[in-house]
């Protein structure tokens, strides 16, 4: 079976800890993206399960068979780097059955299977061209090619599409899930790219500092972060995160102050087992209503600059303790400069986060 | 009104923005400059060609033809080989059999001796400058420091204790003697030059190739070498020249049946109470410069590439 598993693994280089007793298990077909901001460890979480690095301590089971002390070559994995990694000096067909040395094919097996990826990937015309003779796109593909020409038992993705264009990146992730898709194995995505792992995994893992904040569906971390940091990082345009103080709980609402300002917003049962702290409040700007006029349970902020945006309207607007908040608003909802706007915010999209930054949550 | 191409443009020179093919004014001056430069390499060659009486010529004769009564009479000289024969094989005046001054010989001591310590050194070299640039010691720094201070003193400086190693150890006047001088000689150069190549290389296609299943062995021949091809000829040819034209240790170092050429230009020349044989030694230097010529000829794309290699970021 394809999977991977790496048991609290920790890397450490000196004095620094790269990556601090991580979790991961990959199911055979599942794709799993490590996202993160950069020198968050999740590249060396990757070369880890890679065996480019070896752990300080865990274990990495691929599968089902431990792994820590075998060098890459003995894994039978494969894997496309950021930079694919092309062999300058080979052809592109035989950077592509490069990997294929590893089954002793004769040949005219292995001419076909080369073939048969180029086929796939829409590389037939350019396999007798050098590295250097090909375009950027092209080099993706090759590096891809050469990853699924032979049947390992994972694949690991080292940030795939960060040096393609726009356009090309849409069209290579939709070619890469569907190609992934196809073979049910464990695969692993490294990306600094919400929208690409948003779009492409099965499961998301965020990274920050060495440490797994959160593992979930796409879902799951959108709408259920678990600290401060997922719901900061996930989403676009960015969640809202509001410091008050807590007041108190009464059934469903919670009496929240701010900038001189009372609020009572309806909240999760589990709040009220918060004594009145410090809370930080997260609201996405797309979980706002604006209202005609105020009420107990709206925030006051004056618009401050508006971005149309196509279909939506991205409205910056400052609350009366200096606070941003960014509200998305259909295109027809228009705003002044300087308007004082009353919102209104939707219960089961309001997150309640602890003084330690995690979630209360029932 | 000023005129929107000046007299520079017109003479070929383009404007300095621009990027393309140099006009006639640059190829000109580019011309001039490197004849001022060739002059004395030019001056042998022309010197070889000529009698005695006519190297000696004040002013100089510099023309080999008139050119059909072009060039003044005092300027040309009658091209003669003479030199080249007398280089292999001389006659007495006084009358005797021809006999060889053994030139011969040693213009392959000079292409054995240099080109086996240039390649072995590159040899070994490679592989070294491999592990110091991939597998860093603790202090990798301190080694290549202590690798490079071989090269820091004059080679006269060690040139008594080397020969009394030699003399230690009979090596003195073997070819495997000055072969392995030379080898060592020649490595912290070649180290040095290989690892800043190796450098240069991505890490990520060796650890691909790790992953597509090479091994150690496969990663370097099949992988990393082929990148530094550049590198290999530019180092071979640097290596190459300064053995090529070593004179101390093959001086001090080499026997009768090992001497180089550079040692036996010297005593062919400066023998016979005569003076300087002008056209001789021209003749001598002129065939020393073939070989070594003709090697960079070959290599010099490559060369290019390799001394510029790593000035461009990619």
């Amino acid at each position: 079976m394809s999977t991977i598993e790496a048991r609290k693994i920790t890397k450490r280089f000196g004095d620094f800890t790269a990556v601090k007793d991580a979790d991961l298990s990959v199911a055979a077909g599942e794709v799993v993206c490590l996202l993160g901001p950069s020198g968050c460890g999740k590249t060396t979480t990757l070369r880890m399960i890679a065996g480019l690095e070896r752990v300080t301590a865990g274990d990495i089971i691929i599968a089902g068979k431990r792994m820590n002390e075998l060098p890459p070559e003995k894994r039978d994995i494969a894997m496309v780097f950021q930079f694919y990694a092309l062999y300058p000096a080979l052809s592109v067909g035989e950077n592509i059955a490069m990997p294929l040395h590893y089954e002793k094919l004769a040949k005219p097996d292995r001419d076909r299977r080369v073939k048969k990826v180029a086929e796939i990937l829409h590389l037939t015309d350019v396999l007798d061209r050098m590295p250097g003779q090909v375009s950027e796109g092209e080099k993706q593909r090759i590096a891809v090619a050469r990853a699924i020409v032979r049947d390992p038992n994972c694949f690991l993705f080292d940030e795939p599409l960060s040096r393609l264009d726009v356009e090309l990146r849409h069209s290579m992730r939709g070619q890469i899930k569907e190609v992934l898709s196809g073979l049910s194995k464990a695969t692993v995505i490294v990306t600094h790219d919400q929208l690409e792992a948003l779009t492409m995994a099965d499961r998301i893992a965020i990274m920050r500092d060495g440490v797994i904040e959160q593992i979930g569906t796409p879902h799951q971390v959108f709408t259920k972060p678990n600290n401060v940091f997922v719901a900061s990082f996930i989403g676009t345009p960015q969640m809202n995160l509001v410091k008050g103080r807590l007041e108190g709980v009464a059934g469903a609402k919670a009496t929240i102050q701010f900038g001189g300002e009372r609020v009572e917003l309806e909240v999760n049962p589990a709040v009220s087992k918060l004594k009145p702290s410090q809370v930080t409040l997260g609201i996405r700007p797309r979980a706002f209503t604006p209202i005609g006029q105020g009420a107990r349970d709206t925030i006051i902020a004056h618009a401050e600059l508006i971005e149309p945006m196509g279909a939506e309207t991205l409205v910056h607007a400052r609350t009366p303790d200096n606070s941003d908040i960014r509200v998305v608003v259909p295109r027809d909802v228009k705003f002044k400069i300087g308007e004082k706007l009353h919102l209104r915010a939707d219960p089961s999209q309001t997150h309640i986060f602890g003084e330690d930054g995690k979630a209360v949550r029932g | 009104m000023a005129d929107a191409t000046s007299i520079w443009e017109r003479l070929g020179f383009r404007k300095a923005s621009g990027v393309g093919e140099a006009g006639w004014g640059h190829t000109l001056l580019t011309a001039i400059i490197s004849l001022i430069y060739f002059l004395p390499v030019l001056l042998i060659i022309i010197t070889s060609f000529k009698l005695q009486t006519e190297a000696l010529a004040v002013p100089p004769r510099f023309f080999p033809t008139s050119f059909f009564g072009l060039i003044p009479e005092q300027w040309v000289f009658t091209p003669t080989l003479e030199n080249f024969t007398s280089v292999f094989s001389r006659a007495y005046t006084t009358g005797g059999a021809v006999e060889s001054t053994g030139f011969d010989r040693f213009f392959f001591n000079s292409i054995f001796i240099a080109g086996t310590s240039v390649l072995l050194a590159l040899v070994i070299g490679t592989l070294a400058a491999y592990g110091f640039s991939r597998y860093a010691l603790k202090g990798n720094d301190t080694y290549l420091f202590i690798i490079l201070t071989t090269r820091m003193l004059p080679a006269i400086v060690v040139i008594i204790p080397i020969i009394l190693m030699f003399r230690v150890t009979g090596l003195a006047g073997s070819y495997i003697g000055i072969i392995l001088l030379y080898t060592a000689f020649n490595l912290p150069f070649t180290i040095w030059m290989m690892k800043s190549f190796f450098d240069e290389l991505s890490p990520d296609v060796e650890d691909a190739a790790r992953i597509d299943g090479s091994s150690e062995v496969k990663v370097f021949f099949k992988i990393c070498l082929p990148q530094v091809l550049a590198g290999l000829a530019a180092t071979f040819v640097f290596g190459l020249i300064l053995t090529w034209n070593e004179f101390l240790f093959a001086l001090l170092l080499t026997g009768v049946d090992t001497r180089t050429v550079p040692v036996a230009m010297n005593q062919a020349v400066a023998g016979g109470g005569i003076g300087v044989l002008w056209g001789l030694l021209a003749a001598i230097e002129t065939l020393f410069l073939i070989p070594v010529f003709l090697v960079t000829f070959f290599l010099q794309n490559h060369l290019l590439r390799g001394v510029t290699f790593g000035t461009v970021k990619r």
